[in-house]
């Protein structure tokens, strides 16, 4: 009996040293990414993403820090879209896959709470999509690679007015949504500024898992908007537009990047034809190494990636250039963890295919946003780019 | 302003329906078994998702030929989505909650059972179909009426009608029929009622067939009104739709039916005349108002038969 648990022991005992022996020549990053629940398109196009990025470097031998070659090992969580969840996935991705940065979460309402875990444990965390601002605000180890919201406001308020002469809008958002909510409020902010106090007409909010707006889009249409704004999933884009032209409604509507997922236009369908939305690339008529990665994905995985895609090819890239940059790994989680957060920060820019970016001290990427239109094809195509 | 009130009138009647067709299946469960059929919510998401394969099945996706135009195909799938989805509440019954019931469990323990299977339905179809939602074919074209300033589709008044229609035969079944008077007398007396010889087990699957079929009613109808599929569809109205027929008071389906429609009329009038953001508070301020002057529900009387 004895001699058996002297055997068993010393396996286990191999087996840890064996791993952490191994874990010396991997680089690990994990993915907190929404797998199920409301926005499982989202994770799956981020997860596809990273394989795709982790097959390429992989296949070349792994990654060059200094004089060695790492293997990328990947290691990809469901926060189910909840903000919950988004943490309890952080904390067990910093404490037990002890990996060595964060990708995600990707919508804001997960990526704020969550970033404030990765920066308690001082673990660099890049949000591929989130555009709040308190996801890196004031933290030091939090980063992004998309714009931000009050960026983004003003860009879909401005078009609005040129494209449909707007001087009256309506918003409908999401209440339970950081992300949601706080554009909605900064398109409003923004809108009144630009055309009087009350030139927002209705300003109306429906909660989480709701799937009838009925009451609200009659309050909307009856207020005459010239146009209604939605920055929402898609999911719930795509049930708003048909339940607002059942109720009448004949007006444009504008999006924001929630918007461009690959599924909006399985769901919506001919209702979602001829509308606007602001968003991070257009996929129609890229060029150079966006095509190249847009034509590669659509062949491995059969559709054309929507922005989470690029953009979680872009922060994955982003975190491997500053570990490349940082020119070594000690093998010290911590220490390396603090190495990649300097050498994260001192990232000065960063072509990525979404558009190449500057960083600012708060983390956040400076870089394009474009205004696409959905043709009769059911494509995003590019109308109009804005710059800051 | 008389077109906002009549607008919001329809929309409410249309939203009211579905509670009101969720709401009579927790009832009719409850006023016979006293059991709180907590999965009844996932029945409905089972019964979207069965209307959901029949109807594409028919239309022709899967690679199948399309024989049959969109109004027939939406005839034969709404009976059988009925049959099918009353088949997997009957088998709910009988694996999950008749051998707690042969055990002589206490009632709570058939409750929970009840929240476990609802949880195993949502997480089993999410492991069977994936997390990616589905798009409800549109099985006959939408026509948008316009009468004045309101609007209104062929569909909301087809749902409206239909759940008035399902309440009457419901009606008729408990009030009118012989099985229909077995449902009330167990409801009266469990213990005597095998004694009269009639058999209870066959009523007992009687009721979940008749409670299963609404909901594969409401599945069907909810897949059309809101065409977009997910495995957690049924929770939030099904909660909703169980707090309808507690305020009507539970175990009558009057009760139920008025219920339904009361939640729905307080939901969208809140929406209408306050700011959204405030639905929910104000709205369940209300329904908690309505208990609290009447605990037993609106119909509900206390210590008496219910169904």
């Amino acid at each position: 009996m004895k001699k058996v648990l002297t055997l068993v022991l010393a396996l286990f005992l191999s087996c840890i040293m064996l791993s952490s022996g191994f874990a010396a020549e991997t680089i690990k990053i994990g993915f907190n990414i929404p797998l199920t629940g409301e926005i499982p398109k989202v994770g799956e196009s981020s997860k596809f993403a990273a394989e795709m990025l982790k097959a390429d470097i992989n296949s070349q031998g792994g990654l060059k820090v200094g004089d060695k070659q790492y293997k990328l090992e990947f290691v990809y969580e469901d926060n189910e879209s909840k903000a919950e969840s988004a943490v309890a996935v952080a904390q067990k991705l910093i404490d037990r896959n002890k990996v060595l940065a964060i990708i995600g979460p990707n919508s804001s309402k997960q990526a704020v709470p969550a970033g404030e875990i990765a920066d308690l444990n001082q673990v660099v965390m890049v949000s591929p999509w989130s555009t709040n601002p308190d996801t890196t605000l004031d933290r030091p180890y939090v980063f992004r690679a998309a714009f931000l919201d009050p960026f983004q406001g003003p860009v879909a308020v401005d078009f609005a007015m040129e494209q449909f002469k707007a001087k009256k809008a309506a918003v409908l958002y999401a209440l339970a949504n950081d992300y949601s909510k706080g554009l909605a409020e900064i398109f409003k902010a923004d809108f009144e500024k630009k055309n009087g106090s009350g030139s927002v007409v209705a300003f109306e909010s429906y909660g989480d898992k709701d799937q009838d707006f009925s009451a609200q889009l009659t309050k909307i249409i009856a207020a005459k908007p010239d146009f209604i704004f939605l920055p929402n999933n898609y999911n719930e884009v795509a049930l708003t537009v048909k339940q607002a032209h059942d109720l009448g409604w004949k007006g444009p509507f504008m999006g924001s990047d929630a918007w461009g997922s690959a599924e909006l236009m399985d769901l919506c369908g001919d209702d979602c034809i001829g509308l606007y939305f602001s968003t991070h690339y257009a996929a129609a008529g890229a060029k150079g190494a966006t095509k190249e990665f847009i034509d590669r994905y659509n062949k491995k995985y059969g559709y054309i990636p929507d922005d989470v895609a690029a953009l979680t090819w872009d922060a994955t890239r982003l975190v491997l250039q500053a570990i490349q940059e940082g020119g070594k790994l000690s093998g010290k989680l911590r220490k390396d963890r603090k190495a990649l957060r300097e050498s994260m920060a001192n990232v000065k820019s960063f072509a990525g295919i979404t558009g190449s970016m500057k960083f600012d001290e708060q983390g956040d990427p400076i870089k394009c946003a474009v205004v696409v239109r959905i043709n009769e094809k059911g494509q995003f195509v590019f109308t109009k780019s804005v710059c800051p | 302003m008389f077109d906002i009130f009549f607008q919001n009138l329809l929309n409410a009647l249309q939203w009211g329906s579905f509670y009101s067709l969720i709401a009579l299946g927790y009832t009719l469960v409850y006023g016979v078994l006293r059991l709180i059929n907590f999965a009844h919510g996932d029945i409905v998401m089972v019964g979207a998702y069965i209307a959901f394969f029949i109807s594409s099945a028919l239309l022709g996706a899967f690679g199948l030929p399309q024989f049959l135009p969109g109004w027939a195909v939406l005839a034969l799938t709404i009976p059988l989505t009925m049959v099918l989805t009353s088949l997997v509440g009957v088998t709910i019954e009988r694996i999950a909650y008749r051998p707690l019931r042969r055990k002589g469990a206490h009632r709570l323990y058939v409750v929970i059972t009840a929240l476990m299977t609802g949880l195993i339905l949502e997480n089993g179809n999410l492991l069977l179909l994936g997390a990616s939602r589905k798009k409800f074919p549109e099985m006959i074209d939408k026509v948008i009426y316009k009468v004045g300033a309101v609007y209104v589709t062929n569909l909301k008044i087809g749902v409206i009608l239909t759940s008035i229609l399902s309440f009457i035969v419901l009606h008729f079944i408990i009030t009118k029929t012989k099985v229909g008077m077995a449902m009330r007398a167990i409801s009266y007396d469990k213990f005597a009622i095998p004694l009269m010889g009639i058999p209870v087990d066959t009523v007992i699957v009687f009721t979940f067939v008749l409670g299963s079929a609404m909901a594969g009613l409401a599945g069907i109808l909810f897949a059309l009104s809101y065409p977009i599929l997910d495995p957690y569809m049924g929770m939030s109205i099904g909660w909703k739709a169980f707090i309808a027929a507690v305020v009507g008071g539970i175990g009558d389906i009057r009760g139920a039916f008025a219920g339904g429609f009361i939640l729905g009329i307080i939901e969208i009038s809140v929406v209408a005349v306050f700011p959204s953001s405030y639905r929910d508070l104000i709205a369940f301020s209300i329904l908690l108002l309505i208990l609290t002057i009447k605990p037993t529900g609106l119909f509900g009387v206390p210590h008496t038969t219910k169904i």
